[in-house]
């Protein structure tokens, strides 16, 4: 492949400078050829390729939602050049065997770097614990275990794996939600519209207790626990007592929580159903705080398709979940650079940097440097644009963003050299 | 009207037409024959998610007695186990021509999407624990003739006190009861432990207690809700004993209220529950009556939503007995 001269682009906010890609990897601009293409990148911002912690492919087992084919084309316009696809599909990513297939189908793919995420318990039961070992051991590598759609409920469970994956410096990323205060019927934040649209509540209190649980289990055990989806302000407080106690916790917030807030439940419109639900404005003020502090670590999108019926139905019947490959970082903009909460340096560590170090990826979220593999994503920071689901590489069409201006800013992004996206 | 899917779309002259038309409505109930031609060639469909005798038979006379065709389809279950969305049901019944769809569904908010989706209008029949406005009507109805004993020509409610008291949190009937009554501006009272209290009830246009016996003395009206023993096992409260004496119309608390307040129960009752057997069959029980107005009220809103009249002052009760 010819050597690519990207010319001007803002390194992360560090100021313009060239970027070479040659064989998959950056090299000295100062050593580009005649013959290299050239792209000018002037007014563009260079980060390193977006890392998605929290994304849900649907494949195997739902391939009529999502497959990875079009979920990683997804990812790749978003900016993203990996993803950690979550293990509930069907069957669940609970063995070693069933983690090299989901690595093989994402490598078949060849959108985005796609890393399974291990079940912590066999077929997502709360139960036994998966074959964590083997899956660490696996040629996928699993490092991110997680029962994600469930919660690991079971205190004794909770730290045996945590324990357990301490032998491979794996995580344990928890889906923080007591089903008893929380229950599968629970879809719209417990407040002043549960009551009034009489749906079943989900109190705030169901996150943050699970996460004051599991901030003390981690200390117990010395170990890594990674909260997903954080959505409340009582779990930011959480957090961030967690922190200054310098027990080994992160987290990550979904876009969506950054913006919408249950008001969009009014309509019983199923598009809008998420799990955790929709909070109060003061929850997204909070968690938008927590993420320019860096209480919460990453931005993760909780992407999860959903064929149309099986949102059509009445709001707490309908599948939980939404898009948010092709808008995070639309949304990350809006929510946090265009309020200057996060310069261009630190939405790098956000959605990149971060997400790759928690997840131990050696090849992504890396400076973008000669030497290194070139992953990039180029941004318009500028550019705005209406969004339309029907545009989407997704097979799905839940899009909450549909009709929203948002920002529109993936230029191209670049998987080991590779362009897996350029806008027309 | 296009739908009526919360009692909170209702005006107050709105309601008002409603409740006289029920009252004409009602003298057909004495007829020896019942039927008015308004609704002839009309077709109601019954789309019931959830059994309900009561509401549906309700609805099935008030549309035959106004001459539409009435089909009841019966879609219990959910419809995720048996493969088909809500949207699929809906579209299936509205493809077959009918004029109005009556809704009953066990979640909350399935009305108003089916609303969205077909051009035939809509009726909410009670939603999970959302809302219940023809029983809203019909409460409201039934009270206004009570009232009217003593005040020939009230029209609303103001000055008048009225408490709803027992599972406000799992009621459809309370929420679409305030919503209406705050129209009608009545002051209402809402009477729970805080374990049945909705959340956010800090924001209803109602005042909120748990201690029943305090406000017995003031109440023009009590609507008691039928509470589900299966609440026991949720924690809701300990035992039907304890709830009795804290939340039931016993005949202690009968012997509290003032002289002519009227005593309601949507049905179906708990007797030594939530309501005495005393006060169930009290001088001032409304309790029969809030059925039988459930035909007149239902025929009146089937009326206002599908009669599509060119006179609003006309009557289908009046043209009928002129021909």
């Amino acid at each position: 492949m010819r050597d690519l001269l990207i010319t001007g682009a803002d390194l992360a906010g560090e100021g313009p400078a060239d970027l070479l890609i040659r064989d998959g990897r950056l090299a000295d601009p100062a050593d580009a050829g005649l013959d290299a293409e050239r792209l000018d990148a002037a007014g563009l911002i260079a980060l390193p390729g977006l890392v998605d912690l929290h994304t849900h492919l649907r494949e195997p087992g739902r391939e009529d939602a999502e497959t990875h084919d079009s979920g990683t084309r997804a990812a790749a316009r978003g900016g993203f050049t990996a993803v950690l696809a979550m293990a509930n599909t069907v069957p669940v990513t609970d063995t070693a065997e069933a983690a090299s297939h989901v690595a093989a189908l994402g490598r078949r793919a060849g959108h985005a770097e796609v890393i399974p995420v291990g079940a912590v318990t066999k077929g997502l039961n709360g139960e036994e614990l998966a074959e964590l070992g083997l899956m660490a051991r696996s040629a996928a590598r699993v490092r991110v275990f997680s029962d994600d759609g469930h919660c690991v409920t079971d205190a004794r469970l909770m730290r045996r794996a945590l324990e357990y994956v301490r032998a491979f410096d794996g995580v344990i990323a928890q889906h923080a939600q007591d089903p008893r205060l929380a229950g599968a019927q629970a879809c719209c934040h417990e407040g002043d519209i549960s009551g009034r649209l009489g749906l079943p509540g989900w109190p705030a209190a169901a996150e943050s207790t699970i996460v004051a649980r599991d901030v003390q289990l981690a200390e117990l055990t010395g170990s890594r626990v990674h909260v997903c989806h954080v959505s409340t302000a009582e779990t930011v407080d959480v957090l961030r007592w967690a922190k200054a106690r310098g027990v080994k916790i992160t987290a990550e917030v979904a876009p969506h929580h950054l913006l919408l807030t249950t008001d969009e439940v009014m309509g019983y419109d199923p598009t809008y159903k998420v799990n955790p639900p929709l909070r109060p404005s003061e929850h997204v003020e909070a968690l938008r705080e927590a993420l320019a502090d860096g209480i919460i670590d990453a931005v993760a999108t909780d992407h999860a398709p959903h064929a149309r019926h099986d949102k059509e139905h009445a709001f707490a019947e309908a599948a939980p979940g939404m898009l948010g490959l092709e808008t995070a970082l639309a949304v990350v903009i809006e929510t946090m650079v265009n309020t200057d909460r996060l310069s261009w340096y630190a939405v790098a560590r956000r959605t990149s940097v971060v997400p790759a170090e928690i997840a131990r990826l050696s090849g992504q979220g890396r400076p973008l440097e000669p030497g290194e593999p070139a992953n990039i994503t180029l941004v318009d920071p500028a550019a705005r644009a209406v969004v339309d689901r029907n545009q989407s590489a997704s097979l799905s069409r839940n899009n909450p963003w549909h009709g929203r201006e948002l920002p529109d800013p993936v230029v191209a992004t670049f998987w080991a050299g590779r362009p897996t996206y350029r806008r027309d | 009207m296009r739908h009526l899917l919360s009692a909170a779309d209702l005006s107050l002259p709105e309601i008002t037409e409603i409740l006289d038309l029920a009252e004409e409505m009602s003298t057909v109930q004495n007829r020896p024959v019942k039927k008015l031609p308004a609704l002839r060639g009309r077709t109601v469909v019954n789309l019931f998610f959830e059994d309900s005798t009561r509401t549906r038979s309700s609805f099935e006379i008030a549309g035959k007695w106004l001459s539409a065709d009435v089909i009841n389809v019966s879609a219990k279950g959910s419809s995720v186990f048996k493969g088909e969305s809500l949207r699929d049901t809906v579209l299936t019944v509205a493809a077959m021509g009918v004029d109005a769809l009556v809704i009953r569904h066990h979640a909350s908010g399935a009305p108003w999407q089916a609303s969205q989706w077909i051009d035939a209008h809509v009726l909410n029949a009670g939603d999970g624990t959302h809302e219940h406005p023809t029983q809203a009507l019909l409460d409201a109805f039934t009270l206004r003739r009570h009232f009217r004993r003593t005040d020939p020509t009230m029209i609303d409610f103001s000055g008048k006190t009225i408490a709803i008291v027992g599972d406000l949190t799992h009621s459809r009937v309370a929420r679409s009861n305030v919503l209406l009554l705050q129209t009608l501006g009545a002051k209402v009272v809402l009477v729970a432990p805080p374990t049945l209290m909705p959340s956010g009830v800090g924001s209803w246009p109602a005042t909120a207690t748990s201690d029943f016996d305090d406000v017995l003395g003031a109440c023009d009206a009590v609507m008691m809700l039928r509470v589900q023993r299966e609440r026991m096992s949720g924690g809701y409260f300990p035992s039907a004993r304890e709830y009795t004496v804290g939340y039931g119309l016993t005949r202690d608390r009968l012997n509290l209220l003032r002289p002519g307040t009227a005593i309601c129960h949507p049905g179906p009752m708990n007797r030594g529950l939530e309501i005495s057997a005393d006060a169930a069959d009290a001088a001032d029980s409304l309790i029969l009556d809030q059925v039988a107005a459930g035909v007149s009220v239902r025929m009146s809103v089937l009326y206002q939503i599908l009669g599509g009249a060119d006179d609003p002052a006309s009557s289908p009760v009046r043209e009928a007995t002129l021909r």
